[in-house]
């Protein structure tokens, strides 16, 4: 029977399909992305090998930092954000009537593009015609913002539908977490005299703590790669106000046609995403004796 | 909800107390107050989208003149039939048809593939191979963009719509296995064992018995990878540049270039492109919140 089940040739049949697509599509490509960061390159004609030079530019590109110092703002308020959502899954979770309605409400954002979204939300940002100066002007403020015209603002007006397209994503899978834990614990918590509050934060917490590490590593490297909202609605712009570090590698490349330097950045942003979720994955590892 | 169960269950409230009555109505005040702040949450996250459907029937004269919480006067319906035939939106629409169906069934198929292979035989570097696929979801798809356009302007690929559909399958193909793996670990392996025993081929048990019996979550699998795909943007961006076979999100954001002051026919374009999404949502709801739970987190 187990000659059947470890004939070598089926199991590569089966395997080789799949694995020759993410090797050639996805780790192939990484690891171009590193060599190319070495050359100088247009794009289209020859490369010439500049060493390190592309990452000793890149460290001391100010608009580079400035990308990323907003790239980590976008992950702090995402992360700042799950706290948020979890505790409107608690609430939820607690034999509320409807919750099932209101947690499919909650998803319906994530599911639309993100092109979509992004145009929507230009249009709700209109700063003569759209939603919001609308009903700012109806309740008397007469010279509202132009938000993403706003250097100012433009970074934070796209962190809210940005916000408003995962929240739902967060809660589902919180509410999911929460809704597993056996009913007789809370019970027992509940006979003892514990209140909700209580139960909220010592049993449902660290019962559901695995899960909240993921979400947080989800939120922060989503974050730090995050691109679609940014490219449609400012391009990055005004003047690099709402620039993070993919919009940026992706403007040196296919604008300014400087693949080599936009290739550092690819693999500078690979790297910073790949630390990141082991950074958070030991910093977390600590509570797992909880569960 | 809290109380009456606290009365019912336990003997406390035969109890002649002040207290209990005290907390009930501070739970149920609670419970109320929580309630409208979840209905303000739904508010939030469903208004931008009624307002969209409601400018999308309106023309300039009222989404500048009425306020933005009006129902159009009398629906302009012909908003939706100019973006349709003015335009390339049919054709965008058909491609992005075309090329997330495509995409979702050369992916399920894959990914079943593996996923049999490495829950149901046995072999060294299985786990290895799985970790690879894993690690895959972690990669940004910004990381592998310059090489890709590289890659494909060099075997004439780019702007060829082979390009995306295999994009598509190579970054979904992580996630697809994720979702499919919870569910073969969980099914008894009872029948495919017994039809070992009676000789069948591993052919014959993948295809006859093994795809059968994971019918469920390879539907919830393709529902999540038609969303992923008929959403993507910046491989179509990035990859084609005839408007032949351009996608919808790629081919609206052209299109609306041309539409800046019309805000009617900006609102049909976009309604158009969520609506196939919104309709499936609508018929597949429980099937798409099972697929992003168990895609998103594993145990």
């Amino acid at each position: 029977m187990n000659n059947v089940l470890s004939n070598k040739k089926i199991i590569a049949l089966y395997i080789t399909p799949a694995l020759f697509l993410i090797l050639a599509l996805i780790y192939v490509p990484i690891l171009q992305t590193g060599y190319y960061g070495l050359m100088k390159w247009n794009g289209i004609g020859e490369m010439s090998f500049i060493g390190l030079k592309n990452y000793t530019v890149l460290m001391k590109d100010p608009l580079f930092w400035k990308s990323a110092l907003h790239s980590f703002l976008l992950a702090l308020f995402s992360a700042l954000s799950l706290s948020g959502y979890l505790f409107i899954s608690i609430i939820l979770a607690g034999k509320i009537k409807g919750a099932d309605l209101l947690r499919k409400i909650y998803l319906i954002p994530m599911l639309l593009a993100s092109v979509a979204i992004a145009q929507l939300w230009m249009k709700i940002y209109h700063p003569s015609n759209g939603m919001l100066n609308t009903v700012l002007m109806a309740i008397g403020i007469e010279d509202p913002p132009a938000w993403l015209a706003d250097a100012n603002l433009a970074l934070y007006a796209i962190i809210i539908p940005i916000i408003w397209q995962y929240a739902g994503f967060y809660i589902l899978i919180y509410y999911a977490a929460l809704k597993n834990i056996p009913e007789s614990l809370v019970e027992a918590a509940r006979i003892d005299g514990a209140s909700s509050w209580q139960i909220a934060l010592k049993i449902k917490i660290p019962l559901v703590m695995n899960v909240i590490k993921v979400t947080i590593v989800l939120a922060v490297v989503g974050s730090l790669k995050y691109f679609d909202l940014i490219y449609v609605m400012t391009g990055g712009g005004p003047n690099g106000a709402s620039e993070v570090m993919a919009s940026y590698m992706y403007q040196k490349a296919f604008k300014g046609f400087d693949f080599g330097y936009a290739s550092a950045i690819g693999f500078f942003l690979l790297v910073i995403c790949l630390v990141v979720t082991y950074i958070i994955r030991r910093l977390t590892a600590a509570n797992k004796d909880i569960y | 909800m809290e109380t009456v169960k606290a009365g019912s269950t336990t003997g406390i409230s035969v109890i002649p107390n002040q207290r209990p009555v005290q907390k009930s109505i501070l739970n149920r005040t609670a419970y109320i107050i929580m309630y409208i702040f979840l209905i303000i949450v739904a508010v939030f996250q469903i208004f931008p989208i009624i307002w969209l459907f409601l400018f999308s029937l309106k023309n300039n004269q009222e989404v500048f003149n009425t306020s933005p919480f009006s129902l159009p006067q009398s629906p302009k319906w012909e908003n939706y039939a100019k973006v349709w035939t003015e335009g390339n939106i049919s054709l965008y629409f058909i491609n992005s048809v075309t090329y997330t169906i495509t995409a979702v069934v050369l992916t399920v198929i894959l990914a079943s593939m593996v996923t049999f292979a490495i829950t149901r035989m046995q072999w060294r570097g299985s786990r290895l191979v799985l970790g690879l696929f894993m690690v895959g979801l972690m990669i940004p798809v910004h990381s592998t963009l310059i090489p890709l356009f590289n890659t494909f302007t060099k075997i004439n690929l780019i702007d060829n719509p082979l390009s995306i559909i295999l994009t598509y399958t190579a970054f979904n193909l992580p996630i697809t296995i994720m979702i499919l793996l919870g569910f073969y670990e969980a099914l008894p392996r009872e029948v495919e064992e017994a039809a070992v025993m009676d000789g069948a081929s591993i052919h014959h048990i993948f295809f006859k018995i093994t795809l059968p019996m994971t019918m469920p979550v390879m539907a919830t699998a393709a529902i999540i990878n038609m969303i992923y795909n008929w959403n993507e943007f910046v491989f179509v961006n990035t990859f084609i540049s005839s408007d032949n076979f351009k996608t919808l999100t790629v081919g609206i954001q052209n299109f609306i270039g041309q539409y800046t002051t019309d805000w009617g026919a900006i609102g049909a374009t976009l309604v158009i492109s969520i609506l196939p999404i919104l309709i499936a949502f609508l018929i597949l709801s429980n099937r798409i919140v099972e697929g992003i739970a168990s895609g998103s987190v594993k145990g």
